[in-house]
């Protein structure tokens, strides 16, 4: 019995099997745009991490009179801020904002939004009526003003910040959904699981969502981008994280009065803001090119 | 006689802004176990709604459907899971009809896993079960692994009948299985499925619009004309005596491959009448070359003309009493464009 077991469980790793993410990989690897916003991100998980293990507290906050607005030089390279801070720590010391921004604001938009996307695209009817107008109402609102609506109510913090940018994206993400799953819904493995027994609810997860799922993953990296950028502007606006902490928005929010005479404290987190948005955005393109199998070459 | 399946006037309405779609119009039939009805029509006669109605895929909107007695359009969810393992269906495209994202194992797997077919199966048993369905459809054990989109549409189409064989069904609704393949896989496909047929002792409801596949398949087969049942018969003696003006219609339309061998097509004129809101008349009036006054009032029962042969035309009466008289004018005779080769 247990020889023929073993031969048996031979089968099936007996012969290859296409691994798509390496798939996926290989074509993202031929398209330079998306292998330099990765390696743009990399360093920024990677100077996050730096910022965990090496930066203390007390570095980003302690006050040095004595070295108010230094110029760049070899000892403070991106040179000190209004109270003699070290201003390049304090930007790898906010990266964990921004990231946390561009991931959780992101991820909240995906969840929600897929759900309720999916739901409304595949029962149709007075549940998709429902929901599309909802995300009509939430979509008429300014973005900005939606977030700046949720802080207020919240109050100002890391958490609230995620939750008001992740809000703004839940509308967008509930459009791309539904019109990803109303294509996918009409295929005919839909009606075979169904006829193998399969509830609607569990149709739609095990089937209909891991076909719809490429234009959402694009559309993912290309809202972190605007996340980032959103979470920055409400943070310039007061209604982020709070001034002390290193956020990049707060940042060139709390430094623009001495624009003039320090110009350096606006342009090096703009900068760094900058650089996030643009790797995320060229991911995101090659993304969709990769994930795209008619793209093949 | 041991009735497997028996549909009583089943019925499915589509709402639609323009009107409701009678795409099943009651329609009655049984099919007795081992046997094979073969449904054939014209593209948009209801033939594929009817089929996914008695699986309960979509809702019908009126009628009972007995599935060894069993009211399937009453039944509650459970017990449909529990039915749904006997009665399955292979569906036409297998370029859709398989999930693009398994492999041929885990295709093959999932019905056998969801359902729990084998009681605490481990992961080889269930492999074991896969390779052994894969050789009976015949998918050699090295495609184990393979995507659908690196297999022919043959080789899809025999993971979609391993799918359904996978439940141990009893019945299983063949919905144009053959019609997205090419003429020789089509052969090995319907050898398979007969094949199966034989072993398994199986039931199939043969949905087509190719009447040589059904000649070859079926033991009864039913004609449908917009949602309606317009005559059947056991299939010899449908094709020896067709009496509907539509089923002769629809066999004098099978090429047979010989050169002038199909000189006398019998030709349909005139629109079809549109399904939305039909009057009550018969549906095939605006095409028949028959048609008379009384063709007009009501729609024609399905009457059995003789024993087993069920016909529903008011020009044909019980006794196979047939008063059909040409009434459109015909014109000359069309010959085949190309001549005899002599």
């Amino acid at each position: 019995m247990s020889s023929k077991v073993t031969a048996q469980q031979a089968v099936s790793r007996q012969y290859e099997k296409e691994n798509r993410a390496l798939a996926v990989w290989k074509r993202l690897r031929t398209n330079p745009g998306a292998v330099i916003g990765l390696i743009i991100l990399i360093i920024m998980v990677l100077l996050m991490i730096y910022s965990f293990l090496f930066i203390s507290y007390e570095e980003i906050y302690t006050i040095d009179s004595k070295n108010r607005f230094s110029p760049p030089s070899s000892e403070h390279i991106f040179g000190t801020d209004e109270m003699g801070r070290d201003l390049a720590k304090r930007i790898i010391y906010g990266s964990r904002y921004s990231l946390a921004v561009a991931f959780g604001a992101v991820a909240i938009g995906v969840i929600i939004g897929t759900f309720l996307g999916s739901i409304a695209g595949y029962f149709g009817g007075w549940v998709d009526n429902l929901i599309m107008r909802i995300s009509d109402i939430m979509s008429s609102i300014p973005g900005i003003l939606l977030g700046m609506v949720i802080v207020t109510i919240l109050g100002p913090n890391l958490l609230n910040l995620l939750i008001a940018v992740g809000v703004t994206n839940i509308a967008g993400f509930i459009r791309m959904a539904r019109a990803s799953v109303l294509t996918t819904k009409s295929n005919e493995y839909v009606e075979s699981a169904r006829a193998i027994g399969m509830s609607e609810f569990r149709i739609i997860f095990t089937q209909v969502l891991p076909n719809s799922l490429s234009p959402l993953i694009v559309t993912a990296t290309a809202r972190m981008a605007t996340s980032i950028l959103a979470a920055a502007g409400l943070s310039f606006l007061g209604f982020g994280i709070a001034a002390p902490k290193p956020e990049w928005g707060a940042l060139i929010s709390g430094s623009r009065n001495f624009i003039n005479y320090a110009p350096h404290l606006c342009t090096y987190p703009g900068l760094f803001i900058m650089l996030m948005a643009f790797a995320c955005a060229l991911l995101g393109d090659g993304l969709r090119d990769a994930l795209d199998p008619k793209l093949k070459k | 006689m041991d009735k497997l399946m028996e549909v009583r006037d089943l019925k499915k309405y589509f709402k639609t802004p323009r009107g409701t779609v009678h795409a099943v119009d009651g329609v009655s039939f049984t099919i007795e176990r081992g046997k094979t009805l073969g449904v054939v029509g014209e593209s948009g006669c209801g033939k594929s709604t009817l089929g996914r109605c008695i699986l309960r895929l979509i809702e019908p909107t009126e009628g009972e459907v007995l599935f060894e007695g069993t009211d399937i359009c009453s039944a509650k969810r459970r017990e449909l899971k529990k039915l749904r393992k006997d009665m399955q269906i292979i569906f036409q495209d297998p370029y859709s009809s398989i999930n693009p994202r398994r492999t041929v194992l885990e295709l093959i797997a999932e019905p056998i896993k969801f359902n729990n077919i084998i009681p605490n199966a481990t992961e080889t048993d269930i492999e074991n079960r896969v390779l052994e369905l894969m050789k009976i459809v015949g998918i050699d054990e090295r495609l184990i692994n393979a995507y659908p989109h690196e297999l022919d549409g043959g080789r899809r189409q025999r993971i979609g009948i391993a799918r359904a064989l996978s439940l141990q069904p009893k019945f299983i609704v063949c919905d144009e299985p053959v019609s997205a393949l090419d003429v020789s896989i089509q052969a090995q496909i319907l050898n398979l499925l007969r094949e199966l047929q034989h072993e398994m002792g199986l039931t199939y409801m043969f949905i087509t619009h190719d009447l040589s596949v059904v000649n070859y398949f079926a033991d009864d087969i039913m004609v449908m004309y917009l949602g309606q049942v317009v005559e059947k018969a056991p299939s010899e003696v449908l094709f020896e005596n067709p009496m509907h003006p539509y089923t002769q219609a629809l066999l004098s339309a099978i090429l047979i491959p010989e050169v002038g061998a199909n000189p006398h097509h019998i030709k349909l004129r005139g629109e079809v009448t549109s399904p939305i809101d039909p009057p009550d008349e018969c549906r095939f009036a605006k095409r028949c070359n028959y048609v008379t006054e009384g063709c007009r009032k009501g729609t024609p029962p399905l009457l059995e003309v003789s024993p087993g042969h069920f016909v529903a035309c008011h020009c044909i009466k019980p006794g196979g009493i047939n008063t059909l008289k040409e009434t459109v004018v015909e014109e000359s005779e069309e010959i085949c464009p190309c001549p005899p080769i002599e």
